[in-house]
């Protein structure tokens, strides 16, 4: 299981891209923390989740 | 402005407040303000005002009539590039400060060039997409820099759900995570100023070698 925001989700062996394809969540709209990294977009398809792995996703909205 | 306070009187007052330890550490800091609309502006007076040694200005915007509903600008300076509108502004209130202005669009071209010399950058912008990539670009090439970014301060929900969250130890975010200018349509000054009050804070605490939240 990997935990994203808190939440103990099935994701082991999904790409960080896999994963946030089953979201609504729009790529060019977060930043994605793993074990204290912010993943650049650019690794997204490459970054394999691992059983284990605590995540952190936040949304930027507009406004400022 | 310099002939009204000398820099000595101006310091000596900050001094006696905040004492010199604390003084010398934001003196020597460079803060880089990444949009200077209703957030940036305001993070600009509060960190000129608390002391901080050098400001690095971008935006590419000018002052606009819509703009005076929330952000640090005169109805006088309607037209003026914000960069210089701000200048003028941090002048009077700051008159020593040394301030680096680009009246430009951050970007992948540039980011790195307009950026190197902060400490701590703050993100101001107001689209979502660019907070994205500024938090992005900052995080994978200048990860010894310190970030505080801002999603989320439009509409008026309580000011209790403005919070600054630590994300990463140099990345951390203010605001209520989902107030989106583009479904609540409006922003309003002091909930704004908030949001821009948790950054610029976040940034004396982080100069202050204060790095919790």
């Amino acid at each position: 299981m990997v935990k994203i925001n808190g939440i103990e989700t099935e994701a082991q062996g999904m790409t960080l891209t896999e994963y946030l394809q089953t979201t609504s969540y729009n790529p060019g709209r977060i930043a994605v923390e793993r074990n204290g990294d912010i993943i650049p977009k650019a690794k997204y398809e490459e970054t394999v989740l691992c059983d284990g792995d605590a995540i952190e996703i936040v949304s930027f909205v507009g406004g400022g | 402005m310099k002939d009204v306070v000398t820099k000595e009187e101006l310091r000596g007052a900050l001094e006696e407040r905040i004492g010199s330890q604390l003084l010398e550490k934001f003196e020597s800091s460079t803060v880089a303000i990444c949009g200077l609309g209703g957030l940036g502006s305001n993070i600009a007076i509060s960190l000129a005002r608390a002391g901080v040694g050098k400001l690095i200005l971008i935006d590419f915007d000018r002052v606009d009539v819509s703009n005076m509903n929330r952000q640090q600008y005169k109805v006088a300076q309607i037209g003026m590039e914000k960069t210089e509108g701000l200048r003028e502004n941090l002048r009077e209130i700051a008159p020593y400060i040394e301030l680096e202005s680009h009246f430009v669009k951050l970007e992948d071209s540039n980011y790195h060039r307009l950026l190197k010399d902060a400490d701590v950058i703050c993100e101001a912008f107001d689209v979502a997409e660019e907070k994205s990539k500024l938090v992005d670009f900052a995080m994978e090439n200048m990860p010894e820099k310190y970030l505080v970014a801002a999603s989320g301060m439009a509409g008026l929900a309580t000011p209790n759900s403005i919070k600054t969250h630590r994300v990463t130890s140099h990345f951390y975010l203010c605001g209520d995570g989902k107030s989106d200018v583009e479904k609540l349509g409006s922003l309003f000054a002091p909930r704004v100023m908030l949001c821009a009050a948790h950054q610029a804070t976040t940034v004396l605490r982080i100069l202050a070698g204060k790095m919790d939240v």
